[in-house]
Parts: structure tokens; C-alpha cells; sequence
């Protein structure tokens, strides 16, 4: 796909490392860092981070597959957070995500066949008060529905 | 001399358009050629109102909100940079009501200046408590904590002075403080908003934290859903570092406290404190089995204070009016303030700082004004997703750790999520699992096995099959789950679950979907 081609995956990790002092307790920072250049954690990165930081592959295997913000694969050029916790839930988000991923033929998790679009679940972006909440591209957004929801991505991907 | 308008920068604001608010107020100043400076500060906490726009008077603060893009024309045209009269004017802004009745010690600042403003931090009462601090042993500020009754705000409750004694009198050649900004409970934002609106607040409390207890290191762990805390804590930590706070000589100490800034990836269970420790080590975030306390044996081992933002915000005033100001708010062993987030289907939603033993009608009513869909109240989940349900009928409850622990619900950090009469109960109780399921560090049973048969049993439930028979296998494996989890991940499921369960018995009771078979 041209959207993979066209992006650049090699990321010095090495470089990465060294920025943080080759700190072993750093290696979150360090595969968000990672994950920043490239688009995702790609599996070549992993055992130069381990040699790096004198861990085992494994070690770093485990932390980068334990947390749910570091991605195996490149996301779509939109990515879209939906908040599924009560708060939202309470205010009809339920609804929402289920049209808007219903339209695509989509799952949560999953990004559309062109690579535009992924959508992502969260548990609660802190916007509780003005729910539905959704993250677009790193950006909040309150008091969603699917009408805004629909307009606010359209935005995102132009 | 300039109008100065301000408008919020807190990402709540900006999620419903402050951004944009402030640019279009700049755009038609300059336009109409009005000498009007726009700042931007924190959010006061009354998100229902947001975007709220304040203009300086000679009288005092003049509240606007929420205001929309299309507003700003018809508020100049109304004057409002002088405080005219417009359809969405608030009057002061310290004289709403909601803003009025609360008892903000916490959150005495919010929404008052520019967050990373140091000078007003210090001319509003900043650094007050840190400077008591340097000038008493690190014994007296540990008793001064302990007399406040301050309780861990995180939502265990647990007494901050009695840890801090902990740290203080275990010998190490190293201590450090790990502060808990993990806000990842649904129906919270208080965290979020002390770190975006009052940054250096929460950097006193934590050096005040490290001088009290011997730490010379402080970590916040800062969850990844919120970048804009991220970079004002980051911001907040260099301006102070520069300006003698932190560092090898504290405020002119002689002692040397330092803060690194940290974050988290996305896993909810790195709220749980030794997840935490062990996430900030940089390992996956499994549950520590308890002890050692992380008092004794926390961070890398040594000996660490981990208290939650709230808890740490809160010592600032504590030290600088002195404990029994703090202790004379509040009711029995629930001593000062709580910063209550009102969430969900509720029509003013924000945060309420009152003295415990505010009633939750009190908060989700006169404060809420009720729900916002304006359809009849059917439950509100207090304290996050591993808090209770409670029902209409125990609305006159006293928020009191022990009042709520006595009616089997729990005050957790005070966050309220309301839901109006379109719940569904059981399927709220699916969610809890499934919830526990998506979230669980896996490394003990209950947890990780429990959350999942929880949630297949209460498909089954959902679907009319074997309903009677299936509702006491969850009741079975609830009890379980409390008493055989490692943490209150799986410890605490139950409780929403139980709860729902006791409290609207009918909506369990399905008939067997024919539909389905």
C-alpha cells in the first residue's frame, strides 16, 4: 500500500536509547520515542533496543505487547480514540461507535483498507463531564455525537 | 492599559472549542481596533459552562459561557470587554453559584492565571506551604500531615501522613516520591485538571513530600491520554528548576529534590500503586504482591512515598494554614475537602470541591442540576468503574469514607457518573467484567480468569438462559474475586457488579431470548 511505501520505517533505535541515558527504566519513553519516528514499533527495533539497554528480547517483547499505545503496525492516517468507559456510556457513546464503525464495516482496532482511518477504543480520556469524548489525531474532543463525530474525522483527513 | 480576556487553555475547553474561541476574540478586537490583550488560563472546573470567557473589571472578574465562535461578534457589539449585558453573561465570575458554594482549598487556584505563570503562582499563595516547610524538621511536617486527617485522594483512603512516617524513619541511602497521575478511572479529570491548571501546586506538594520524608527524587507518572498535562507538567518542572524550587537547594533549603516526568502507555492498571512502581522501572505493569510496602520497598527497591496528584496538591495549603484549618472542614474520619467530578448524563457537569459530608444529592442536584437528557435519575457509580452503584433511594448519603463503606459503596477519588432511566443494569455488570477482562495485568487468577467468566456468565444472564442459577454463579465468583485478587482490580470488580445486582434485581431478570436460539 502506497501509505507504507511512501513512510519511512527505520527508526535509529539506538539513537533513541542513547537520548535516554540507555536507561533500562526508560524503555516505555523509549518505545513511545520509537513509536513517534517510525508510525509504530517495527519488530526490527526491538532487539537493538534489548542490546542497547542490556535486556533480553524477550524483556522488551513483553513490555512493548503489555501496554496498548505501543502498535506492531502502522496506524491510519487518521486515528480516531473512542472513549467506551461508563461516563460515555452513560451519554449514549455506545450508539455512536457502533454507527460510525458499522458504516465502514470496521472493528474496533482495526484500520480501514486504505489505510486512512483507524479506530481505537480507550477507557476514559478524562472529559467525563462533556462525554461522549473521542481523541482524534492526539486532539480531545467533547460533547461528541455521530453527526460530529462523522464531521470532526472528515476534518482530520483532509 | 490593556482589557484582559481570558479564556481557558484546560483540553476540556479546548475539546468544545476554546481554541478557537480565543482566536475569534483576538480576530475581532484587532478588527474593531480595541486595546484587548486574550489570556489563557485554566479551567475554573465548570465544564458545563466552558467555553467560559472572563473579562477583568474594575469590579472584578466577568463571567461569559459557554460562548460559541458565532457568539463573539454579538459580544463585542454588547460591550462585553467592559462587562456588558449579553444573553450569555454569568455576572462574576466568583459569585455563580456553583463556583460560590464550593470550599476550594485543593483547587483554591484553578482557573485563576496562566498555568506556568510563576509569579502569580507565588502572589496567589504559591510556595507558602513549601517555605513552612524548609523552615520545620521533616518530623513536624510528617505530624502536621498526619494531625490534617489527610487520606490518600487516589480512592483507597488510606492516611498520607502514616506513609510519609514510613518512608521518613526507613533507612536507605536513597528514598524517592512517585506521584500516582495515572487518572485512568472513568468519571475523573480532577488529576488532569490540577496538572493542566495548577502545575506548580502539584510540584510543592511533592517537594514538600521529598524534604518531609528524605527523598531527593520524584517521578510523576502521567497517563498517555493526556498529553496536554504532559507537556505543562514538563514545562512546569523546568520554570521551577530554574527558579530554585527544585533542585540541589531546594527554595534555599541545602537539600536537593528533584522531579522527573514520566509516561504511562495506555494500561489502565498502571493506576494500581506497585503496577505503577514497576511500569516506572520500565517493566510491564504486573501487580506486586504486598509487603513489602512500597513505604519500605517501592520504587527501585527503596523506600517511597506514593501518593495520588490530589493527595499531593493538597498538602501545599495543609502546611501553610496549618493542619486543623484543613481539619476543621469535613465530618468524623473524613477530615478537609474532596474534590468531587460530577460526569456523565448530568447537566452541569465539573468538578466540586466541598468538605465531606456534602450529600450525593446535594452534588448531583443543586449542583448538577440533575440529568442532562432530562429523563428521571436511575443510578449514579460513584468513585470509578470499580466503585458501586447507588440507587435514588440513597441520595442522602454523606460523603464519608465510612458512610458510603457502611451502604457497600465506596467514595473512591469522588468522581460521579449518572446514568438516567435508559440504563440497562445488567448490562452495566457485563461491562464491569469485560472491563476487568481488557484490563487485568494477569498475573493472579481471580482476576484474570474471573473477569472473563464473569463476563461469558452474564451473557448467558443477558440472553435468559439459566437466569436464576447463573446469577448465583456471579454472586459465587464475586465473592471469590474479593477475596482471592492480589489488587483491587479484580479485588474491586465485584463491587459494581454486586451492586447492580442488589440494587436493581429486575433488570437481571431476562426472559430467555428466543430470538437468539
Amino acid at each position: 500500500m502506497t501509505h507504507q511505501s511512501a513512510a519511512n520505517t527505520s527508526v535509529d533505535a539506538k539513537a533513541v536509547c542513547a537520548r535516554h541515558g540507555f536507561r533500562p527504566d526508560a524503555l516505555l519513553e523509549i518505545l513511545h520515542d520509537v513509536q513517534h519516528e517510525a508510525g509504530f514499533v517495527p519488530q526490527a527495533a526491538l532487539p537493538v533496543i534489548a542490546e542497547a539497554l542490556n535486556l533480553s528480547r524477550a524483556d522488551v517483547h513483553g513490555v512493548m505487547s503489555f501496554y496498548h499505545d505501543f502498535k506492531s503496525q502502522r496506524q491510519g492516517k487518521v486515528v480516531v480514540t473512542v472513549c467506551r468507559a461508563e461516563a460515555c456510556q452513560s451519554m449514549g457513546a455506545f450508539g455512536m461507535i457502533e454507527s460510525f464503525l458499522a458504516k465502514r464495516g470496521m472493528k474496533i482496532g482495526e484500520t480501514s483498507a486504505d489505510g486512512v482511518l483507524t479506530v481505537e477504543a480507550t477507557y476514559c480520556l478524562g472529559n467525563c463531564a462533556l462525554a461522549p469524548a473521542a481523541m482524534i489525531n492526539g486532539r480531545l474532543h467533547g460533547r461528541m455525537g455521530a453527526e460530529k463525530l462523522e464531521t470532526r474525522v472528515a476534518e482530520a483527513a483532509l | 492599559m490593556s482589557t484582559v480576556i481570558w479564556v481557558p487553555k484546560d483540553s476540556a475547553a479546548v475539546s468544545i472549542g476554546a481554541n478557537d474561541v480565543a482566536q475569534a476574540l483576538e480576530n475581532e478586537s484587532k478588527k474593531r481596533g480595541l486595546d484587548v490583550v486574550v489570556k489563557r488560563n485554566g479551567s475554573r472546573g465548570m465544564f458545563f459552562l466552558e467555553p467560559l470567557v472572563e473579562v477583568e473589571t474594575a469590579n472584578g472578574r466577568v463571567a461569559y459561557g459557554p460562548v460559541d465562535v458565532s457568539d463573539v461578534g454579538s459580544l463585542f457589539e454588547a460591550a462585553f470587554e467592559k462587562g456588558g449585558a449579553h444573553r450569555l453573561s454569568l455576572g462574576l465570575t466568583e459569585d455563580i453559584p456553583y463556583l460560590k458554594n464550593q470550599e476550594r482549598l485543593t483547587f483554591a487556584r484553578a482557573g485563576l492565571a496562566d498555568p506556568l505563570d510563576l509569579d502569580s503562582y507565588i502572589s496567589n499563595g504559591g510556595f507558602e506551604g513549601l517555605r513552612k516547610a524548609i523552615a520545620s524538621a521533616p518530623q513536624a511536617v510528617v505530624a502536621e500531615v498526619l494531625e490534617s486527617g489527610l487520606r490518600g485522594r487516589g480512592g483507597a483512603g488510606f492516611p498520607a501522613g502514616i506513609k510519609w512516617k514510613t518512608v521518613l524513619e526507613a533507612q536507605a541511602d536513597q528514598k524517592y516520591v512517585a506521584c500516582n497521575a495515572d487518572e485512568g478511572d472513568s468519571g475523573t479529570f480532577a488529576d488532569r485538571m490540577v496538572m493542566e491548571g495548577d502545575p506548580f501546586c502539584l510540584i510543592e506538594g511533592m517537594a514538600i513530600a521529598g524534604l518531609a520524608s528524605g527523598a531527593t527524587e520524584g517521578y510523576v507518572y502521567i497517563r498517555s491520554e493526556y498529553p496536554d498535562a504532559i507537556k505543562v507538567m514538563g514545562a512546569a518542572v523546568v520554570l521551577a528548576r530554574r527558579a530554585g524550587w527544585l533542585g540541589q537547594n531546594v527554595g534555599g533549603s541545602g537539600k536537593a529534590f528533584d522531579i522527573h516526568i514520566r509516561r504511562g502507555a495506555g494500561a489502565y492498571i498502571c493506576g494500581e500503586e506497585s503496577s505503577m512502581l514497576e511500569s516506572l522501572e520500565g517493566k510491564r505493569g504486573l501487580v506486586r504482591a504486598k509487603p513489602p510496602i512500597p513505604a519500605l520497598k517501592g520504587l527501585f527497591g527503596k523506600p517511597t512515598v506514593v501518593n495520588n496528584v490530589l493527595t499531593l496538591a493538597s498538602v501545599p495549603i495543609i502546611l501553610a494554614k496549618g493542619a486543623a484549618f484543613y481539619k476543621n472542614f469535613g465530618m468524623g474520619r473524613s477530615r478537609g475537602t474532596l474534590a468531587f467530578q460530577l460526569a456523565g448524563n448530568i447537566k452541569n457537569g465539573g468538578l466540586v470541591e466541598k468538605a465531606f459530608g456534602v450529600t450525593i444529592r446535594d452534588l448531583i442536584e443543586t449542583f448538577g442540576g440533575g440529568t442532562l437528557s432530562g429523563r428521571p435519575f436511575r443510578a449514579a457509580q460513584i468513585g470509578g468503574p470499580l466503585g458501586a452503584y447507588v440507587s435514588a433511594d440513597m441520595l442522602d448519603l454523606p460523603m464519608d469514607y465510612e458512610a458510603l463503606a457502611a451502604a457497600n459503596a465506596m467514595v473512591g477519588h469522588g468522581g460521579i457518573v449518572v446514568f438516567d432511566d435508559s440504563v440497562d443494569m445488567a448490562e452495566m455488570a457485563r461491562f464491569a467484567f469485560e472491563f476487568c477482562a481488557i484490563e487485568s495485568c494477569g498475573k493472579c487468577t481471580p482476576c484474570r480468569v474471573g473477569a472473563v467468566r464473569g463476563k461469558e456468565t452474564m451473557d448467558k444472564i443477558l440472553a435468559g438462559d439459566n437466569v436464576a442459577s447463573n446469577v448465583a454463579l456471579i454472586e459465587d465468583l464475586c465473592e471469590l474475586m474479593t477475596d482471592g485478587s492480589l489488587c483491587a482490580m479484580g479485588g474491586l470488580t465485584p463491587m459494581p457488579v454486586m451492586s447492580a445486582l442488589r440494587l436493581f434485581p429486575q433488570d437481571f431478570d431476562r426472559a430467555p431470548n428466543l430470538a437468539a436460539e
